[in-house]
């Protein structure tokens, strides 16, 4: 008793802890009639409620984590429960990654919980580690048409529900347009594709060299046709996946457009190997629509108006393509004739696309991290 | 056009050149080595405390009310809490206790470790309604009545909080009593004569290490309030000496050679504490001065810490961060109101400190008006308080 006299009178001045107290963060996506979710929880509270150090060396690897991967989806599956109007949903943990946040590494389990009808009232029951530990909380992110609300469920409330209200069909379709046009921007990998099918657009090869082009015309068709065949693919299976008739892995879509910059660059150094550029954008195109669609999946899609959503969200895309076009197109058109456009511009900033994203595709396919982008 | 070859080799050139920066992990991943230590742990399955807690989590699983099992390890966990800086172990106890937290009067074992809880989580006024419920069961509750007075210190409710010091006269061993006061004269300008009795205390043999360090660590603290810097050095080093591990006394310390701008000290002294928030912020100070690249990580990573606090809706921290937006961030117009709502849940030096240099900052002196209020009230005997109010009453605004 002793020494919790001294304890007592200096755990009011602790400067601070060492630790943040114990968090979970929960994110939800509602879609149509499911919810795709991710879950971080820290490892060291699994290590404390299952037990995950196997040889008891203080120590967490990445082998003791995996070989518990299904105790821990079985732990924290029952202590979630998803249901929509008093239905419950039906949970699968996809995968288990690792992430780091400020104060240690957490476990991610994404999942998809299927309600098998149109989500109209969430309920979300969270009860992960509240019996051993009073003060943990589950923050949570609710991502539904495009909005984002926030929740946090402690031992006092671990219970709410969430009606998906209906929202202003306008204000909805201007948030998809947005989301569309900022994805486009800040999607370097789509800007750089682009770039590079844009780079010999206002030039002609005669007789195995590059040459300006003489006519402005010619050059807008050229672009227009890029452009056009660019969209129509990506909107094509961008519809496709949204309407989940197409559902492809991320990590393989992720690396197949990282590939198709790769490609699109080595095609300006070997102008021969890609003689129509429209068809080489139509085909990269159907891959990063599927792309595109991984955002508005994750922007949690309306079950009402799926294809305003999808619609707004593709209109934003053209948006932002057609700006890139409009500050690109007229500055090559200028400086098609100097010295340095075939060379510095066209044959350098292609070489810099091709190394750029050789870099993304050695990350994403072979999940490693290299380059923070 | 360039050859093929030398196309692969530029390409290869420029994979390997961006492939140097730093792995940031942002997204998800799965590792790739099974050796691959992802987290470290508190213990090791062997360690004795380990094995303690253990034990005792098994006899209150096998009995979920018995109050000893409960009382026991609760208490284990709170004293683990404190040692490792790691809040967890609070919540841990919380839910040892759950049977009875909800309880309006639970057994008083429960309610001075509930007492506690409630005033690591900042809630003072609920803590003290439990220290009152004890002690009027328990009027010899000297665990109860010390309690009682560092809440109301905090509180700057000081005659009550003395008074609840002097309680312990017959209940507990002298220094304690004496610790209790002085910590609170120090404040009040009355110094001299606890100081006196304090430091022929520190010299009794019987001490315990970590009441050598709560006693050297007032002794410095005062002496350091009134400019005494020699003394003051001598006591921290008093209370270093113990070889116990304190992150107050660290703390306290750091802030002592950041006053004399002994920033390199800093650094030595604090270069491997990176995990406790209020340590960090410190380093960090110190980097800034000395104009140090780290700089910039450890604040970008003291505003990530910060960040994530807000967002699980806790209160706890808002002392150093308002210190860290003001010092670091050098934002006096946000430093502000998080100071003044700090102010309005504790008021201790470091407390007043952070306000009025805020309110210097954000030239606004109603801001600081009820610190200096408070100052003239108690008689405060404060070297950097007072040079703090000199200089805000001096500017015109």
């Amino acid at each position: 008793m002793r020494i919790l006299f001294v304890i007592a009178w200096l755990l009011l001045s602790v400067p601070a802890w060492a630790h943040k107290p114990s968090d979970s963060y929960l994110s939800l996506s509602v879609q149509n009639d499911h919810v795709e979710g991710q879950w971080d929880i820290a490892l060291r509270d699994l290590a404390d409620a299952i037990g995950l150090d196997g040889d008891g060396n203080g120590q967490l690897t990445w082998g003791e984590v995996r070989n518990k991967h299904d105790e821990i989806v079985a732990y924290a599956l029952s202590r979630l429960a998803v249901s929509a109007d008093a239905h419950t949903c039906a949970t699968q943990v996809q995968e288990q990654l690792i992430d780091h946040h400020t104060d240690g590494a957490y476990s991610i389990l994404r999942f998809r919980s299927d309600c098998g009808r149109h989500i109209e009232r969430l309920m979300v029951d969270y009860r992960l580690l509240f019996d051993t530990d009073a003060q943990h909380k589950g923050l949570l992110r609710l991502t539904q048409g495009g909005q984002t609300s926030t929740a946090i469920f402690s031992q006092e409330s671990p219970s709410q529900t969430f009606s998906l209200a209906k929202r202003s069909r306008w204000i909805e379709s201007m948030q998809f347009i947005r989301e569309g046009l900022w994805h486009i921007w800040l999607g370097y990998d789509h800007v750089l594709f682009l770039l590079a099918l844009l780079l010999p657009a206002v030039m002609v090869r005669v007789a195995d060299r590059w040459q300006a082009a003489t006519h402005l015309s010619s050059v807008c068709w050229n672009v227009v046709g890029i452009v056009t065949a660019f969209t129509l693919a990506h909107s094509l299976t961008l519809s496709l996946a949204a309407f989940d008739i197409v559902r492809l892995p991320s990590r393989l879509v992720e690396s197949s457009i990282a590939a198709s910059v790769v490609l699109a660059g080595i095609g300006n150094l070997y102008p021969t190997m890609l003689s129509r550029r429209w068809m080489v954008a139509f085909g990269f195109g159907l891959i990063h629509g599927f792309g595109f669609a991984a955002v508005l999946t994750d922007l949690g899609l309306p079950h009402d108006s799926l294809l305003l959503s999808l619609v707004s969200f593709n209109i934003g895309v053209e948006i932002g393509q057609l700006a890139i076009v409009a500050a690109f197109l007229p500055m090559a058109y200028l400086i098609r004739q100097s010295w340095s456009y075939p060379r510095l511009i066209l044959t350098g900033g292609s070489l810099a696309v091709v190394a750029i994203a050789l870099v993304w595709f050695t990350e994403r396919a072979f999940n490693l991290q290299l380059f923070p982008l | 056009m360039i050859r093929l070859r030398s196309l692969i080799v530029l390409a290869l050139l420029g994979w390997f050149i961006l492939s140097l920066s730093d792995r940031a992990a942002s997204e998800p991943y799965r590792p790739t080595d099974d050796a691959q230590v992802l987290e470290r742990l508190t213990f090791k399955s062997a360690d004795p405390v380990a094995r303690e807690l253990a034990m005792l989590r098994s006899s209150v699983r096998q009995n979920p009310h018995s109050l000893d099992s409960a009382v026991q390890l609760a208490t284990r966990y709170i004293e683990q809490g404190r040692s490792e800086g790691d809040p967890r172990f609070l919540g841990q106890a919380q839910a040892v206790l759950s049977p009875w937290w909800n309880e309006p009067s639970p057994p008083s074992a429960v309610l001075l470790l509930r007492a506690t809880i409630r005033q690591n989580a900042h809630e003072f006024d609920q803590a003290l309604t439990d220290l009152d419920q004890v002690v009027a069961i328990q009027p010899t509750n000297a665990q109860a009545w010390l309690s009682k007075a560092s809440i109301l210190q905090v509180q700057a409710r000081y005659d009550e909080a003395s008074r609840a010091c002097q309680r312990l006269a017959r209940l507990a061993a002298s220094h304690v009593m004496l610790g209790c006061l002085s910590d609170i004269d120090g404040v009040t300008g009355q110094s001299a004569k606890s100081r006196e009795l304090l430091r022929q205390a520190l010299s009794k043999p019987a001490l315990s290490g970590r009441e050598r360090i709560w006693i050297a660590t007032i002794l410095a603290e005062t002496a350091a309030r009134t400019g005494a810097i020699r003394e003051a050095e001598q006591y921290f080093n008093d209370a270093f000496m113990v070889g116990i591990k304190d992150q107050y006394l660290l703390g306290v310390y750091a802030d002592f050679l950041l006053d004399q701008r002994r920033y390199q000290e800093v650094i030595s002294l604090l270069q491997s504490e990176t995990r406790p928030d209020g340590l960090l912020l410190r380093l960090a100070l110190a980097e800034q001065a000395l104009d140090l690249s780290s700089f910039q990580t450890h604040t970008a990573e003291l505003a990530a810490r910060f960040a994530a606090a807000r967002d699980r809706g806790t209160i706890v921290h808002v002392r150093e961060e308002a210190r860290f937006t003001l010092a670091l961030l050098h934002d006096a117009k946000r430093a502000l109101p998080l100071a003044r709502a700090n102010w309005n849940v504790q008021r201790e030096p470091a407390d007043a400190r952070i306000l009025l240099e805020s309110a210097l900052a954000d030239h606004n002196l109603p801001a600081a008006q009820p610190v200096l209020d408070w100052m003239k009230r108690n008689r405060v005997e404060d070297f950097h308080l007072q040079q703090l109010a000199r200089q805000l009453q001096e500017a015109r605004f």
